[in-house]
């Protein structure tokens, strides 16, 4: 691969020329402007945390309830007092409901256009689910709000009706809309794209002759998917997986806009209600006080770091499942 | 949503266009000096900033203003209240619209930013926050202060309830769930309709922004009101009356003791004209008497906050020539046609008053 970045050069002179000290003006260029680059992700990344962490001092020594264990969000109050315990659990519930719909149907679409479906269909498909990902979120939210909450009613009694033994979904209101259910749909939708199109990649890279070994050793092409296709796949459905939550977690305007906004933890996710870290901040940033806004981005801190912890996450898994896959191709 | 808006928006630019034109064409006579003409124009380009509620008002005068006045530009951010208090006292604009007057800690530092005199709250536009509803064959509903928080905290949980029955004689009420719907997002309009819940003493949360009552459903925005109450059947809110005109929805009356009172822009404006004034001086902050009986009570007012004494060219000049537009009769007229209430009577008087003193 170095060899390529001097062609004119003699090949085998090429690659310790690089580290030596008779390095080009253009590689040194080059080299400078990378490792800056490089280094200025981690400086963006730094002022970012040190701003939500200056911006949000004020608000959480006003603060009179535990930040984190409080449901209730107040805080241009006198005494200030807010949490994000229900912010909290929002934004996970919908995200998980949101990876719950969104994996196995994001891997299905990706399995079949990548070994299932004839080419021309399978690029049809492709460009298709693309394309969603491309679709602002407002639209996800107008749609969802205006088309899908009506046409989820019946689906969600339904589920009550059958299903209602179960707590989570139970619904003594009798009211199926705005709820973190929906939201979770919604997501799931918004996610489908990324983590069908990652996956995609990674299935088409599976190399041939694993399959066609697979193949020929009698397997039926489940078994074939399961024994070839999966294992060198792993890492990179889960860093597609990763991926989507982190989009679902930090989804703002679509929830917002469908969610029934409060600050309770109510674990019967059709009825309405629910409140998520993004969405409280676009609905109550235009209006809050000085602590309020401060409040706001402590909330902010915490879905930073949720975020980051997640990806560090993701990171660990592929990092450590790349040795088990024993396929580097 | 924002396409009906921009609409009308786009509407009241044409119209006021129009107007222009019209007294334009018959330039000199003395019938055609009522509009356009009393505009006293400055030369100059200001920022203003703050309550999103006053927000179509602003972009209806700034286009009529700018329109006469050729050589003046205002800036207005509908940035939030807060935000716009905010900006004014650290001087980066020549005046803010706020949804409430000064606050007691707010006060001092805005008349540090103005220095040479006090900081002014100006009532300058008015609003009527209607109860909008989707009932079925139900043309005229009215309900008061006691039945709106009943169904608001879901004490009243159906239409036929006997309170909301006693006020509605001869009105078939369906034996359906209410569906309510309130802001999810923060809002003076919650704020207001929450104020007169209080002045009437039938809730018992503490008021502000933020709604605060269990239940119902949160829908973001007045839009977000008045589009999910259309689409629900059975589905009570509160929007300003604009958002209600725009979707077409009824609207309840509200018998405050003394009969049941229509909420349009007149009957609001009798409300707010029997406001009492707190503050001294030009200094108008009002307190409105929301459990009097004479007028529509859930109505709200929006200030112009802007200083006495302090401000320098063209901050001053065009501000003293806006606002002097924006209180004229001219001027509170061009807010009933836009959803808004005009202040009326002595107060608008005293407002006019004041915003003579600025210099």
């Amino acid at each position: 691969m170095s060899t390529s970045v001097t062609p004119d050069a003699p090949a085998p002179a090429t690659a310790p020329a690089i580290q030596g000290a008779a390095v080009r003006r253009g590689d040194r260029t080059f080299l400078g402007l990378s490792r800056g680059a490089g280094i200025l992700i981690l400086v963006l990344m730094a002022a970012i945390a040190a701003f939500l962490i200056w911006k949000a001092i004020p608000s959480l020594q006003a603060n009179t309830a535990n930040f984190f264990t409080e449901t209730e969000w107040k805080p241009d109050a006198d005494p200030a007092f807010f949490g994000i315990a229900a912010l909290t659990f929002g934004t996970i519930m919908t995200s998980v409901i949101a990876m719950a719909l969104a994996v196995p149907v994001g891997i299905g679409i990706a399995l079949f256009i990548a070994h299932y479906a004839n080419r021309r269909l399978g690029a049809a498909l492709g460009f298709i689910t693309d394309l969603l990902a491309a679709v602002p979120s407002i639209i996800f939210g107008m749609w969802g709000l205006s088309f899908l909450m009506p046409q989820m009613q019946g689906f969600l009694e339904w589920l009550t009706t059958y299903f209602g033994w179960i707590p989570l979904f139970a619904n003594d209101l009798g009211i199926f809309t705005r709820s973190i259910m929906i939201a979770g749909v919604v997501l799931a939708i918004m996610v489908l794209p990324t983590v069908s199109a990652i996956s995609r990649e990674v299935f088409v890279q599976v190399p041939r002759e694993h399959i066609e070994a697979a193949l020929a050793l009698g397997a039926t092409r489940w078994e074939m998917v399961r024994m070839a296709i999966f294992p060198f796949a792993k890492p990179g459905m889960i860093s597609a997986s990763m991926l989507g939550l982190g989009r679902a977690l930090g989804e703002t305007i679509a929830v917002a806009l469908i969610l029934s906004a409060n600050y309770t933890i109510n674990w019967q996710i059709t009825e309405p209600g629910g409140n998520t870290f993004a969405a409280n901040i676009a609905l109550r940033w235009n209006e809050a006080g000085p602590i309020g806004l401060s409040a706001l981005v402590a909330s902010g801190l915490v879905l930073f770091v949720i975020t980051l912890v997640v990806n560090m996450a993701a990171r660990l898994i592929i990092a450590r499942r790349a040795e088990f896959s024993g396929a580097n191709g | 949503m924002t396409i009906t808006r921009t609409v009308r928006v786009v509407g009241a630019t044409a119209a006021a266009a129009l107007l222009l034109a019209a007294c334009g064409s018959d330039g000199g006579t003395s019938d055609g000096s009522t509009d356009a003409g009393t505009i006293a124009c400055a030369s100059g380009s200001i920022k203003a900033s703050g309550s999103s509620a006053q927000k179509n008002a602003m972009a209806e005068w700034i286009n009529a203003y700018q329109a006469a006045c050729g050589d003046a530009t205002i800036d207005y951010q509908a940035n939030g209240s807060g935000a716009g208090i905010q900006d004014f006292t650290n001087a980066q604009t020549a005046f803010a619209g706020s949804d409430s007057a000064l606050k007691e800690d707010e006060q001092p530092k805005a008349d540090a930013r103005c220095a040479a005199g006090p900081a002014l709250n100006l009532p300058m536009v008015g609003g009527a926050i209607n109860v909008v509803y989707n009932v079925e064959g139900v043309d005229k509903l009215v309900l008061d202060a006691e039945t709106l928080a009943g169904v608001f905290n879901n004490d009243i949980t159906t239409w036929n309830d006997p309170k909301i029955a006693a006020l509605n004689a001869g009105v078939t009420l369906p034996d359906a769930t209410i569906a309510q719907f309130h802001r999810s997002d923060e809002s003076g309009t919650t704020d207001n309709f929450v104020k007169y819940l209080l002045a009437k003493d039938v809730w018992s949360y503490e008021g502000g922004k933020a709604w605060e009552a269990p239940g119902g459903q949160g829908a973001k925005g007045s839009d977000g009101v008045a589009s999910a109450v259309k689409s629900t059947p059975n589905s009570i809110g509160y929007v300003e009356l604009s958002f209600a005109q725009d979707a077409g929805l009824s609207s309840a009356w509200i018998d405050n003791g003394n009969g049941p009172i229509e909420p349009t822009s007149e009957n609001a404006a009798e409300t707010i004209a029997t406001a009492t004034i707190e503050g001294t001086g030009n200094n108008l902050p009002l307190s409105i008497d929301r459990a009097g009986t004479t007028g529509y009570p859930v109505v709200l007012v929006t200030y112009e906050i802007t200083c006495e004494k302090g401000l320098s060219g063209a901050d001053l000049e065009v501000t003293k020539s806006f606002l002097t537009y924006t209180a004229s009769a001219d001027g509170q007229a061009a807010l009933t046609e836009i959803g808004y209430v005009p202040i009326t009577g002595d107060l608008l008087t005293k407002v006019q008053t004041a915003v003579a003193s600025i210099g």
